[in-house]
């Protein structure tokens, strides 16, 4: 066999999985975004699925329910980007200094970002618990509800992120503070270089595409955000109106499947005009 | 002057130290907060103000673990019957009146996630680094594209696949199957094998393998007996972040999974429900949980940073 047939074939069984089980998917998907179509009725085809063009996206883009949704979800991602954003560089600038057993408080810190999202969900939502949680009683409020108020239980969820993924963005931040050429602090040493100078002329450039990077990891995920909000508040009717919640109740609570699935589509657009408009910053970065 | 110059800045050091020190404990509050509960002795769960000092009780685990039924208020057992009780059932006796009448959905749920987190992470090393040593080596037209389109696949938000997954899946009776969800792991965790073990093998010098194949090994056995044991770190390291994602993930186990093949992170919430105000359990039931993936963490610590990044970074 040809050396080049081989390698090949070793790539084979990664391809035909990722096929199968993602590209195939997303193209049924697209097709079911231009139907009307329940999963909970019988298949005939030319009634359900019935193509009907685009008015499933019409629907969606003309109901003020769904700006309230799509509203929801941008407030939630700046909150919580933002967040994380400022703790996770402030702290890897704390780390920056060298002491015994900072190793052991790099570990620590990063435990939250490696559990299961759902799972820290359900932690926060027992640590709320206005009845017994310790969370009011540390910070010495009263018996706020957290989860099932509809004024709060958004910001709820936003701390739990926030939690959740600081760590993320310190430990890019680290690997970036490190990869910054001494000379360059030692040259402005010598010019006697004020903190100030320092930190806006070469540190701040000279990590600005590691900062880029964890922005556009961090902003993709919290779009998407799905499991943390069900370990909180669950997907009932007091849950914060968030877009994939919405998809996953469209489309297995009511079965409006074919709605779900432009709901989906729709999602996906805008991650990747999100993704590609910070790639963009990204590369204007690393020059 | 310089003296005084050291002083404060060791004065500032010490600070600084302090600062991280009382940050990192007060980080770690919601996680101390379930271990605390989860060993709290039933009569004070309820409690408000909290109770912060008590003396510890695995009672909470016992219940977690078990089904019970709840003897009716007043009644006590014979003597003789709670001498003859395993030391749990009496622990569970004493502790909430109930008698233990069989072992509760906790290991099994416990199982699936074994089972599937297992299954799916051999598949995706096995046909991950095969790819990935088919990238980093062979010279194949349209490389770059391929690891892009692969990337892309990762970067999907999983509610756009999860309809037409769950109609496939429902057409071929996939569903609640453990086949089903280690077939969906590992298409969701194989991207991610192989743009990091890509990196790991790219280190490695291609020399050896040059020298092998004028020897006469064939491709396949410069693949088993030399790129396998050197790359056997980065191997290592990239099936416990795939442990980690499969072991943590919910979306898709909570729509394909209901009773057979259910794991823990889609049994859990819903218990939470059924359990009503058995918070103690369902703080035992989490951490049991969370301990795997933080004890791996632990170990995976020096490579956190390229795991998360997709091997974008390697340090």
């Amino acid at each position: 066999m040809k050396d080049k047939t081989l390698m090949r074939l070793f790539i084979l069984p990664t391809l035909v999985l990722l096929i199968s089980i993602n590209v195939f998917p997303l193209v049924w998907s697209l097709f079911l975004s231009f139907s009307q179509y329940s999963a909970k009725m019988v298949n005939v085809w030319g009634k359900n699925p019935e193509m009907i063009g685009v008015a499933n996206y019409r629907q969606i883009l003309s109901d003020p329910e769904m700006w309230v949704k799509f509203i929801t979800t941008a407030k939630y991602v700046i909150m919580s980007v933002a967040g994380e954003m400022i703790l996770g560089f402030g702290l890897a600038l704390l780390l920056q200094l060298n002491f015994r057993g900072k190793g052991l408080v790099t570990t620590l810190l990063v435990l939250p970002m490696t559990m299961s999202p759902v799972i820290v969900g359900l932690m926060w939502k027992l640590f709320y618990d206005p009845n017994w949680g310790m969370f009011n009683f540390l910070l010495g409020l009263g018996r706020i509800d957290w989860i099932q108020d509809p004024a709060r239980n958004l910001y709820s969820i936003v701390i739990a992120d926030i939690w959740m993924w600081t760590p993320f963005v310190m430990l890019l931040s680290l690997a970036g503070l490190g990869a910054v050429p001494k000379y360059l602090y030692e040259a402005a040493e010598i010019d006697r270089a004020s903190w100030w100078f320092k930190f806006s002329r070469i540190t701040l450039p000279m990590i600005s595409p590691i900062l880029m990077l964890a922005l556009i990891f961090r902003i993709i995920e919290a779009f998407k955000i799905f499991d943390l909000p069900m370990g909180i508040t669950g997907r009932g009717a007091m849950a914060p109106p968030l877009l994939a919640m919405h998809l996953y109740n469209v489309s297995f609570v009511t079965w409006n499947t074919s709605i779900g699935s432009s709901l989906g589509y729709i999602m996906l657009v805008m991650v990747v005009a999100i993704t590609l408009i910070l790639v963009k910053y990204l590369n204007k970065a690393k020059q | 002057m310089a003296q005084i110059l050291d002083r404060k800045r060791r004065i500032l050091r010490a600070v600084v130290i302090f600062f991280i020190i009382v940050i990192t404990i007060v980080y770690l509050v919601p996680l101390f907060f379930v271990i605390h509960t989860s060993f709290k002795p039933w009569e004070y769960i309820k409690e408000y103000p909290p109770k912060i000092l008590f003396k510890p009780t695995v009672a909470s685990y016992i219940r977690i673990f078990t089904s019970r039924t709840p003897l009716p208020a007043g009644v006590k057992l014979p003597e003789e019957r709670v001498s003859q009780m395993k030391w749990y059932e009496r622990l569970i006796y004493k502790d909430t009146n109930e008698e233990i009448v069989r072992q509760g959905d906790l290991p099994r749920r416990y199982l699936n996630s074994i089972i599937v987190v297992i299954g799916s992470t051999v598949i995706t090393i096995v046909i991950g680094t095969l790819a990935a040593y088919g990238f980093s080596r062979g010279k194949l037209k349209g490389r770059d594209d391929w690891m892009f389109f692969i990337l892309t696949t990762r970067m999907l938000p999983p509610v756009v696949v999860v309809i037409p997954i769950f109609l496939m899946f429902r057409t071929l009776r996939l569903t609640d199957t453990h086949i089903g969800l280690i077939l969906l792991y590992t298409a969701f965790n194989v991207s991610f094998a192989v743009w990091v073990m890509k990196g790991f093998i790219d280190e490695i010098p291609i020399e050896y393998e040059e020298a092998a194949m004028v020897d006469g090994y064939t491709r396949f056995q410069v693949f088993m007996k030399i790129v396998v044991p050197q790359a056997a770190t980065g191997i290592a390291a990239t099936a416990v972040f795939c442990f980690i994602f499969a072991w943590n993930e919910y979306a898709f186990a909570f729509l394909l999974s209901r009773k057979y093949a259910q794991t823990v992170p889609a049994w859990l919430p819903y218990q939470m429900g059924v359990l009503g105000y058995d918070w103690g359990a369902a703080a035992a039931g989490t951490f049991i949980f969370l301990l795997p993936a933080m004890i791996f963490t632990i170990i995976l610590r020096k490579h956190l940073i390229r795991g998360i990044t997709f091997g974008a970074i390697r340090k």
